[in-house]
């Protein structure tokens, strides 16, 4: 009872923060905020596909790309923010449905270095494609969105659009992750030749976690595009799907807050760092490094085992207590 | 006689130069409990393998009710009605004994889009209780899976494969490393839901005295061929058994 309100206590505070911390921030903090905010969003997705449904991917980066590329091509044209936004989630969730068929033939390191192709093959058509994506130069020009006739312009202003999407992102994903699919994807992930023999359509289920997870990603790009008010292919190498998988391993995968966390390491770390100069990236990667060794499972994997043991303690407890009654049984 | 369920014709399986099962044919009627016994290595889980689309089989049919699924997807087939457990525990650790069971019989309700707006417990929960009550397992309903005993996670598996309300079911060394007292609540229960529910039971066994205490009739097999079938007394006198029991 008392964990409970611990708990919901401790949430309001970091809600409140998130609301109120960013008015005291210049313009560069507001901005590494609202970088936090989408990260979120897509390392969410990424846990989804990997975390939940235990799909490995090295191709996130690439959904935030084709994302970030499909607003950005559309509002330079005069389409707005919404359409746009409404068309990037539509496709990378039909692209990552067709990324989904290998990994119903390839699992682990084999679907990795598959989606891995998959990247760099997205970043060649961002970078070569010049007809539609103006190559290295980039698309600029076009604006953030304005909704209900309020407008998101500022840095504070903007950064309070993406807080509103990340909410909408997070309330969904807790939604679909408790719903019957949820349970699927654990089945998929954990065992799924049981699965199979329990009536599961593993193969749906593989593709379906795909497509959500990739979708998530391009709900990402739609809102970095807006964010940075310029595209251009430098952002989506390999570098960033690698960047969202370690964000994803070090929240602790397949658990529900393990990208808010992960994306706060992976975003906020370095620049806190920055006062080290030179220095920072060593240091990040140290950290990285020692966490991932100490704690494999990732930061909420060590807190679920705290709390493992304490109830195992208690339980070996209340069954030595019980065990008098259970013998005469 | 009772009507026949499951027709299993002529099953050869090949892995390479070796045959795991040579031409195994027999069918399975409604309501019965039919034992498949034989020496290790024999080939009764490459058998089962096959008839339950884990493994596609190189020859031979499996027909069920009268349409072939020989090779159909193992989801496909659980949806048809036919069950199974494996021989090594398949519960899901992480999760409650209520949620495994609901996870067992999710799939078999409405479309993958009504449950995905469906209610949480895709409707099961009355099934679940109805079911936990039925092994006996309430104290642990809410129990991780993975914290049961080897013999409670043994129920909860069987428990798993009739949360569907499947037509046949078909275990695999349900006995194996359960030790006795609930060895024997594992038979009482097999059975009851043989008299009371009128489920049909393929069991692959290699503890002889559970087998010849559960099962109507025996399959036995040996080097991939069946060399025996009838009433656990016409097999324990069969000399051909005995042989292949106790070595050439």
């Amino acid at each position: 009872m008392s964990r409970s309100l611990l708990l919901k206590g401790f949430g309001l505070l970091i809600v409140a923060g998130l609301i109120f911390i960013p008015l005291t921030l210049n313009r560069y903090g507001i901005y590494i905020m609202s970088l936090w905010a989408i990260m979120t969003i897509a390392a969410m997705g990424l846990n989804l596909t990997l975390g939940y449904a235990g799909q490995v991917s090295l191709a996130q980066g690439a959904f935030v790309g084709l994302g970030a590329y499909t607003v950005a091509i559309m509002m330079s044209a005069g389409f707005g923010f919404w359409l746009p936004l409404v068309l990037a989630i539509a496709i990378t969730f039909v692209v990552g449905w067709l990324l989904g068929y290998p990994a119903l033939r390839v699992q682990h390191h084999y679907l990795a270095f598959v989606t891995l192709a998959f990247s760099t093959l997205v970043f060649l058509v961002f970078r070569n494609e010049e007809w539609l994506t103006k190559g290295i130069y980039g698309i600029m020009g076009f604006k953030r969105p304005t909704a209900f006739g309020v407008s998101f312009q500022k840095p504070i202003e903007f950064y309070y659009f993406t807080l509103a999407a990340l909410a909408l992102a997070s309330a969904f994903v807790a939604w679909l992750v408790r719903s019957p699919w949820g349970r699927a994807f654990l089945a998929l992930r954990e065992n799924p030749i049981r699965a199979l023999s329990l009536g599961v359509d593993t193969r749906r289920y593989t593709l379906m976690a795909f497509a959500i997870g990739s979708a998530m990603g391009g709900f990402a790009g739609a809102l970095y595009a807006p964010l940075v008010e310029f595209v251009d292919p430098t952002p989506f190498t390999l570098a960033l799907s690698l960047n969202l998988l370690m964000m994803v391993i070090v929240g602790g995968s397949g658990f529900f807050f393990g990208p808010f966390l992960g994306a706060a390491i992976g975003v906020l770390l370095p620049e806190w760092l920055r006062f080290a100069h030179g220095w920072y990236l060593i240091i990040y990667a140290l950290f990285v490094m020692i966490l991932l060794i100490k704690t494999p499972t990732g930061i909420l994997g060590i807190i679920e085992n705290m709390i493992a043991a304490r109830k195992t303690r208690a339980a070996s407890a209340a069954r030595a207590a019980a065990s008098a009654t259970l013998d005469k049984a | 006689m009772a009507r026949t369920l499951l027709e299993v014709q002529g099953i050869v399986k090949k892995f390479g130069g070796i045959t795991a099962v040579d031409g195994v044919s027999f069918d399975v009627r409604e309501g019965e409990i039919l034992g498949i016994i034989g020496p290790n290595g024999c080939g009764k889980s490459t058998l089962f393998n096959c008839i339950l689309g884990q493994l596609p089989p190189t020859e031979g049919k499996v027909v069920l009710d009268g349409n072939d699924v020989t090779g159909l997807r193992p989801s496909e087939l659980n949806r048809r009605g036919v069950s199974r457990t494996f021989q090594l525990l398949q519960v899901f650790p992480q999760l409650s004994v209520r949620e495994n069971l609901i996870l067992a019989g999710q799939e078999h309700k409405g479309t993958m889009v009504s449950r995905l707006f469906g209610p949480r417990d895709a409707g099961l929960t009355p099934d679940a209780e109805q079911m936990i009550e039925f092994f006996r397992l309430g104290h642990l309903a809410d129990e991780k899976a993975g914290g049961l005993s080897y013999g409670q996670q043994k129920l909860l598996d069987a428990a798993m494969a009739f949360m569907a309300g499947p037509r046949m079911v078909l275990l695999d060394e349900p006995a194996g490393g359960v030790n006795l007292t609930m060895l024997g609540h594992l038979e009482e229960r097999l059975r009851a839901m043989n008299t009371e529910r009128g489920a049909t039971f393929v069991v692959i066994e290699h503890n002889m005295d559970f087998v010849m205490r559960l099962c109507t009739r025996v399959v036995v097999l040996a080097e991939g061929k069946k060399i025996a079938e009838g009433t656990p007394a016409e097999v324990r006198a069969n000399p051909q058994v005995i042989d292949a029991y106790l070595g050439h």
